[in-house]
């Protein structure tokens, strides 16, 4: 009993100084998009192994990302799901280093084997009750989703069937779990899942909608931070990038300079 | 000020609110009575899922819901079976997720308010010769209306403020599952801070004015009684 009492005591103790600990030397903090977290968390345990430093990543919506750092949430960088906040962020001259980091590619996917056809002519028939898509106003993927439909003549005459996801992550669930027969998802997304050699699928065509650019951009002065965006755009990133589905953009720096 | 769409969002939100109140009152009042008055040893069980939505994450509630209704999902079939549709995505849907999600608020002060009444009234009415329906409905019924109240008020309220579990299974439908806690979270991610603040503003209003009635309607009872 009294054991077991200074054991728990020892615990809480434990507990509560665990948590005043300041963030120890050789780590840097990044905010991810959720879409990109996976690719990152890979590109950043090579980073770690190779260089020693931790990168702790936390992943999130963009929006949301947005309005914490803004507030003053300890990030060192952020790599954003579009281009628009991170630009934000630099004229509120709150980050520096933007740059394009990946460039999202829509599918459209079905986990039931031969329902969507190779040209996708589906979508023109009233054959499924839910196509689950990003919420344009929120997501990139979203925005891309509704751009694809318009090009195809179909956005008006598809909003009753429309459900919308939070985030790209949300539609991709909505379609994983049967409850949309079908939806557009990130390709990285679909790429990284279990079990997805037996659905069907359409690629959409890249001019089908405007380039889904994540950029990502440095947030504080921290020297780890900038090794690891260096380290993103290095050869061994972009290997790893495009692993998970991403196009890249064709120079990471003529890329930047070309949004100045 | 007010959009069309956040018009739509309010009126659905309060008919979601409504609906799902009423139900639960149907039927938290026998189980409250049950839970009120038996000496089960089933009781213990029942009432830890009755307090469960009290204490789930409504992403918990949410994504087992997203699973049930699906096609796949134990809820899904038997929708298929009988030649319904699946229910996510559907008002149907939400009132399902409402009703698990805000049992707790309604069948607590239910059961709390038949158990004050103790067994001697009941008692009572029954040496007068009064039915069990009859002891029910004209003892029972009027001793626990503080209860009811405070039920109906905390059901409706609850479910006003709905979330986590209507993000995981509305799919975010103008007119169908797009509720008013959605429109601002839309609206607050869009950056669009000042239609957030209006629709924050009006559930705050509305959720205040609803929980000081009951406070005060509560007193009220308290002190006539005295």
């Amino acid at each position: 009993m009294c054991f077991a009492g200074y054991k728990l005591r020892l615990a809480i103790a434990a507990f509560i100084l665990g948590g005043l600990q300041p963030l120890a030397a050789g780590e840097a903090r990044i905010a991810v998009a959720a879409n990109f977290a996976p690719a990152l968390r890979a590109i950043a345990d090579n980073f770690s192994a190779s260089s020693g430093h931790d990168i702790v990543l936390s992943p999130g919506s963009t929006g949301k990302h947005y309005a914490q750092i803004i507030n003053g949430a300890p990030f060192d960088a952020f790599f954003s799901a579009d281009a628009a906040r991170p630009m934000k962020l630099e004229q509120d001259g709150l980050a520096e280093g933007r740059y394009t980091y990946a460039i999202g590619r829509l599918v459209l996917w079905s986990p039931a084997p031969g329902l969507i056809d190779p040209e996708a002519k589906i979508l023109a028939t009233a054959s499924f009750r839910f196509l689950a898509i990003a919420n344009p106003e929120l997501a990139p993927y979203g925005k891309a989703a509704q751009e694809t439909l318009t090009r195809l003549g179909l956005w008006e005459q598809m909003q009753p069937r429309l459900v919308r996801g939070e985030n790209i992550n949300q539609a991709f669930q909505f379609v994983a779990s049967g409850n949309a027969e079908l939806g557009f998802v990130a390709k990285s997304q679909f790429k990284n899942s279990r079990g997805m050699d037996a659905g069907s699928y359409w690629e959409v065509p890249a001019e089908f909608h405007a380039p889904i650019e994540q950029q990502a951009v440095l947030l504080s002065d921290s020297v780890i931070a900038r090794a690891f965006m260096d380290y993103v755009k290095s050869a061994a990133g972009r290997d790893l990038i495009s692993q998970y589905g991403y196009d890249l953009p064709m120079n990471a720096q003529a890329q930047t300079d070309a949004d100045r | 000020m007010l959009t069309g769409d956040d018009f739509t969002a309010l009126w659905l939100t309060l008919r979601l609110a409504l609906i799902t109140t009423l139900i639960l009152l149907l039927i938290g009042t026998p189980l409250a009575w049950w839970l009120a008055r038996t000496r089960s040893p089933a009781r213990a069980v029942v009432d830890a899922i009755v307090t469960l939505p009290l204490i789930l994450p409504p992403t918990v509630l949410g994504f087992y819901l997203l699973i049930a209704l699906g096609p796949r999902g134990p809820v899904g079939k038997l929708m298929l079976a009988i030649g319904g549709q699946p229910l996510a995505f559907t008002f149907a849907g939400l009132v399902i997720g409402s009703i698990i999600y805000s049992l707790p608020f309604v069948v607590r002060p239910l059961q709390d308010a038949f158990s004050n009444i103790g067994r001697r009234p009941m008692e009572v009415a029954a040496t007068l010769g009064a039915s069990p329906a009859d002891r029910f409905l004209t003892v029972a019924l009027p001793l626990a209306r503080p209860g009811y109240i405070t039920a109906t008020v905390l059901g409706f309220a609850h479910t006003l403020g709905e979330f986590g579990v209507v993000l995981m299974i509305g799919g975010n439908i103008p007119g169908a599952t797009q509720v008013l806690s959605i429109s601002i979270y839309d609206h607050v991610e869009t950056l669009q801070y000042g239609r957030a603040h209006l629709l924050s503003g009006i559930l705050l209003g509305i959720s205040f004015l609803l929980l000081l009635s009951v406070y005060a309607l509560n007193r009220h009872l308290r002190v006539v009684k005295a």
